[in-house]
């Protein structure tokens, strides 16, 4: 509204409105979205910093908040791409369950021999999850069946053939220690800990077990490259604008926006750092997340998608193969949705026939939540991830706060309706 | 003497960024039909909607007198509430409804919730009638053609005791026959003591039923003619701010060999199967020619050149097209564009924009590899061909970030040339270039399609507005179910040359 003061010039009003400030105001109303949302996070985590009496920010909670979520967020990053274009996946949950318990089976009770060895194992498992991804997109984009029945039925195929696969109620495990390491691993520190204040010894010739404080360095060289690594390309746009004539968001903004996320990185570093250092499963994640980031945002593949989600019709009227373009988002979901469930039997280090129950709900909410449109076109990949960490940060705090799971449900069900509201609202006053 | 009905006084209405209205006044007499027209773009919705509440009280400044009172409309109930009626260009029908039911949509004779359908079939009888229109109330609306279906509006208009009747571009989906039907009911309803507010963009419409005409123009209030004074040559006049001395830009066609030609074509009905559409057409276009197929709507126009781009229409095609003396596989749109063909389509909104999206990401979508590589869409490079396109084709926007669905049907058109244009086809195929779209852009993408025939591109115009096509085309196909039952070079033809060989060619066909 503040263009509204700027004096109105007397011939063709429509065009002669001064630039500068209207590009300061679009450059803040178009990431009011993004930025809101991150607030929004972590308003959520500094209240549950304050209602766990500190827990929350305790540097093994936080790995268990990562290793709890990640498979959320990694199936949110191709439901993502799911609900741009314009369809919907209710599938991933069972999916997920399916290719867990097809995992232990192969490692635990098949004599595979060789086979068995968990990276070929999980390398056989995403490819049959793009099978999967592949069968339901075929139904899907060949033959125009609405995605939400052909994966209302993927969800009851893919959960029978689950239990079945494990013989009922049973569960089958333990998993090998190697592929646990995909969820509850740490990164190896290459460098060498660094001892900041050596740990306390008791009578006993023990050390008391979180005394002391060492960091792990590989994770500090990581988070810092990182960070610089962000902050140099994020330069390098804003120069690449100028030199072209163009004008970029108001430096200001953008310093603001730099140090905040780097000082927010870096006291998760560290926080990391002091603990066990970066879990494998949050360096998988970051390296999907960029990947997706990318993808979206700078890839011909991730303009058509968007195209595809806005008008259908345009899009294929421009040349766009719609059809093999929807495959491919399904079977994207489908290796996403396999590697969800070989993090989810990780974690757990075995198979159960419940894994993944429920959490396409999960999935979807995270990204609603992120901001995407449920028509299809509209939506970010990190608005997806912040949706994701939103609802992970608020299981983990209401956990540790004792709230009955019930009410868990509830709360996670207004945040998502209160999400959604805000966005509608916000669009309709523009 | 008739009194005054509706007065705005100094309506002025700014979104962020944009003003749209600047001190418009408006006044309009009690019984007489009174038009506003304007380029697109130029207000005359943003006014219509600041009248009828969409623009609540309080988001602009000014006054609405209505019937001697103040109105201050929170919404569409209130001013429905007092008489005032708008009958939007989008019909907002339920296809899925019948006629009775949409007519009392919101609006049922009903006691305690039960719905009394004998009351309301009775009533819409009454009320279709009263329009003219000879069907059942029990009719689904998407079982009728669109000219009855602006009946069905009036219709629903009429049953809310309307006093003031507002169209919004009544007659732009609708055939002569049906536009003349639609007048002649506004004069009847005129004679029985209606005041309507007619907004179009058919002069000569106007001219024929408008008792007053308010022109705007950039937001502003230009001038109000009473009935002597009205002629489409004061009111173009008036709404371009310059007189258009040619309607169509001047060009010396230079013409070189043949550069594209279909044989044979022809193409099947995609559900119907026994049914042909399309039945063996043979055209070709030269280098730097303008070519026109004329023809009344229905005669298989849009069928066709779809058909042709990337078989997006229809089964079981078959026939040959050939570029530059070589045939061609253009079996898929993405093929057909590789080999330089380009379709702009006659319906913008559903088949030419992404309009949730913003005009940059429109422009350069046909041709994606164009502003990158190896699949990394280059940033500058995309910014700098939309900026690029924006002002060769005079794309009216505040900048490329605007979203293609806030923009006028002008400018909305020009996003849909820019992508093609972009695309750099060798033949480029203009379906219905300026539906619904002001004078002014008229004549802007007239003289684009100069200038590209100008540069060697063969060009296909699609149009049912025969004076555009006399005026801006070289040659001038005639369609008529399915088939070209006429040739003609533009300097010899003529309306009602163009007419004579639609009608013998019914006769052929029968």
């Amino acid at each position: 509204m503040s263009t509204d003061s700027a004096p109105a010039p007397q011939s063709n009003v429509a065009e002669d409105v001064p630039q500068r400030p209207r590009i300061a105001v679009s450059a803040l109303t178009t990431n009011l979205r993004e930025y809101g949302l991150i607030l929004a996070l972590i308003a959520i985590m500094v209240f549950f910093q304050f209602t766990t009496s500190g827990t929350l920010f305790k540097p093994v909670n936080l790995s268990n908040l990562v290793q709890q979520n990640s498979f959320i967020i990694v199936m949110a990053l191709g439901m993502l791409l799911v609900i741009v274009s314009g369809h919907i996946d209710l599938s991933v949950g069972s999916v997920a369950g399916f290719i867990g318990a097809l995992a232990a089976m192969m490692m635990v009770i098949w004599p595979l021999g060789p086979f068995s060895n968990p990276l070929v194992v999980s390398i056989i498992c995403l490819i049959v999850g793009g099978a999967i991804g592949a069968a339901q997109g075929y139904w899907i984009a060949y033959h125009r069946i609405p995605s939400f029945i052909v994966t209302l039925a993927g969800m009851l195929i893919f959960r029978g053939i689950c239990q079945a696969l494990l013989g009922g109620g049973s569960s089958v495990g333990p998993l090998p220690d190697g592929f646990k390491a995909l969820s509850s691993g740490f990164i190896p520190d290459v460098i060498g800990p660094l001892t900041l204040i050596p740990p306390t010894v008791n009578a006993a010739g023990k050390t008391i077990i979180g005394s002391g404080l060492t960091l792990h360095m590989t994770t500090i060289v990581l988070g810092l490259i990182a960070v610089l690594a962000y902050a140099y390309f994020g330069l390098r746009t804003r120069r690449k604008r100028e030199r072209h004539g163009y004008e970029a968001e108001p430096f200001a903004l953008f310093v603001v926006k730099t140090l905040v996320g780097s000082a927010l990185a870096l006291f998760l570093v560290y926080q990391f750092a002091s603990y066990r250092g970066l879990p494998v499963v949050l360096l998988v994640m970051g390296v999907l997340i960029s990947l997706f980031v990318f993808v979206t945002k700078r890839m011909t593949i991730g303009r058509r998608i968007y195209a595809m989600g806005g008008n259908a019709k345009a899009a294929q009227l421009s040349g766009i193969k719609t059809e093999r373009l929807t495959l491919m988002v399904f079977i994207n979901m489908g290796v996403l949705s396999a590697l969800g469930g070989l993090i989810i039997a990780a974690r757990l280090g075995q198979a159960v026939p419940a894994a993944g129950l429920g959490s396409e709900l999960d999935v979807i909410a995270a990204v609603f939540i992120g901001g995407a449109s449920a028509m299809g076109g509209v939506g970010q990949v990190i608005g997806a991830v912040v949706g994701g960490f939103i609802m992970g940060v608020m299981n983990n705090g209401m956990s540790i706060m004792g709230v009955n799971v019930d009410w868990q449900q509830v709360v996670k069900g207004l945040v998502l309706l209160g999400a959604v509201i805000f966005d509608v609202y916000n669009k309709n006053k523009a | 003497m008739a009194s005054t009905i509706l007065e705005m006084r100094d309506i002025t209405k700014t979104f962020p960024g944009v003003k749209a209205l600047s001190n418009v006044n408006l006044s309009v007499e009690e019984g007489e039909i009174h038009a506003v027209v304007g380029e697109n773009g130029a207000g005359k919705s943003t006014l219509m909607k600041v009248l009828s509440g969409v623009y609540p009280t309080g988001t602009y400044d000014g006054q609405i007198i209505f019937q001697g009172q103040e109105c201050h409309f929170k919404g569409i109930h209130d001013s429905e509430h007092k008489g005032i009626v708008i009958i939007h260009q989008e019909l907002a029908l339920v296809p899925m409804l019948s006629i009775a039911e949409n007519i009392f949509l919101g609006n049922e004779h009903a006691k305690f919730g039960v719905i009394d359908w004998d009351a309301n079939e009775a009533r819409t009888g009454a009320l279709l009638k009263k329009v003219g229109l000879k069907e059942d109330p029990k009719t689904l609306i998407t079982n009728i053609g669109v000219g009855k279906q602006q009946l069905v509006e009036i219709a629903k208009a009429l049953s809310k005791e309307v006093k003031l009747l507002i169209l919004d571009e009544p007659t732009a989906s609708l055939s002569e026959k049906d536009s003349q039907a639609l007048l002649d009911l506004l004069l009847e309803f005129k004679r029985q003591g209606m005041t309507s507010i007619l907004i179009s963009h058919k002069l000569n419409e106007v001219n024929r039923v408008a008792d007053k005409v308010t022109v705007i123009r950039d937001g502003r209030t230009i001038e109000t003619l009473a009935k002597k004074d009205i002629s489409e040559d004061r009111i173009i006049t008036s709404m371009v701010g310059r007189s258009l001395d040619d309607r169509y830009p001047p060009r010396e066609p230079d013409i070189g060999e043949v550069v594209f030609e279909v044989k044979n074509w022809s193409v099947y009905h995609p559900l119907h199967a026994e049914r042909q559409v399309i039945k063996g057409i043979d055209i070709n276009v030269r280098k730097g020619e303008v070519v026109g197929i004329a023809g009344l709507m229905g005669a298989g126009r849009t069928e066709f050149a779809m058909s042709l781009f990337g078989r997006s229409y229809g089964r079981r095609i078959s026939g040959e097209v050939l570029l530059k003396g070589k045939p061609i596989d253009a079996s898929s749109v993405s093929r057909a564009v590789e080999h330089g063909i380009a379709y702009v389509t006659e319906d913008r909104k559903t088949y030419g924009l992404n309009l949730i999206d913003h005009i940059k990401h429109n422009i350069t979508l046909a041709n994606l590899s164009g502003v990158s590589r190896h699949s990394v869409i280059d940033d500058m490079r995309e910014l700098a061909v939309a900026n690029d396109y924006r002002k060769k084709t005079n794309i009216r926007a505040s900048s490329v970030y605007q979203m293609t669905g806030n923009l006028s049907g002008g400018n909305q058109q020009k996003v849909v040339l820019s992508k093609w244009l972009f695309a750099d086809p060798e033949v480029l195929i203009l379906d219905e270039p300026t539906r619904g779209i002001d004078v002014g852009a008229k004549y802007e993408i007239y003289t684009i399609i100069a200038r590209l025939a100008a540069e060697g591109k063969a060009i296909v115009v699609i149009s049912s507005e025969m004076p555009e096509l006399l005026g801006i085309t070289d040659r001038i196909y005639v369609m008529n179910e399915g088939r070209i039952v006429g040739e003609m070079p533009a300097a010899d033809a003529s309306q009602e040359k163009i007419m004579r060989a639609i009608v013998r060619g019914e006769g052929k066909a029968a």
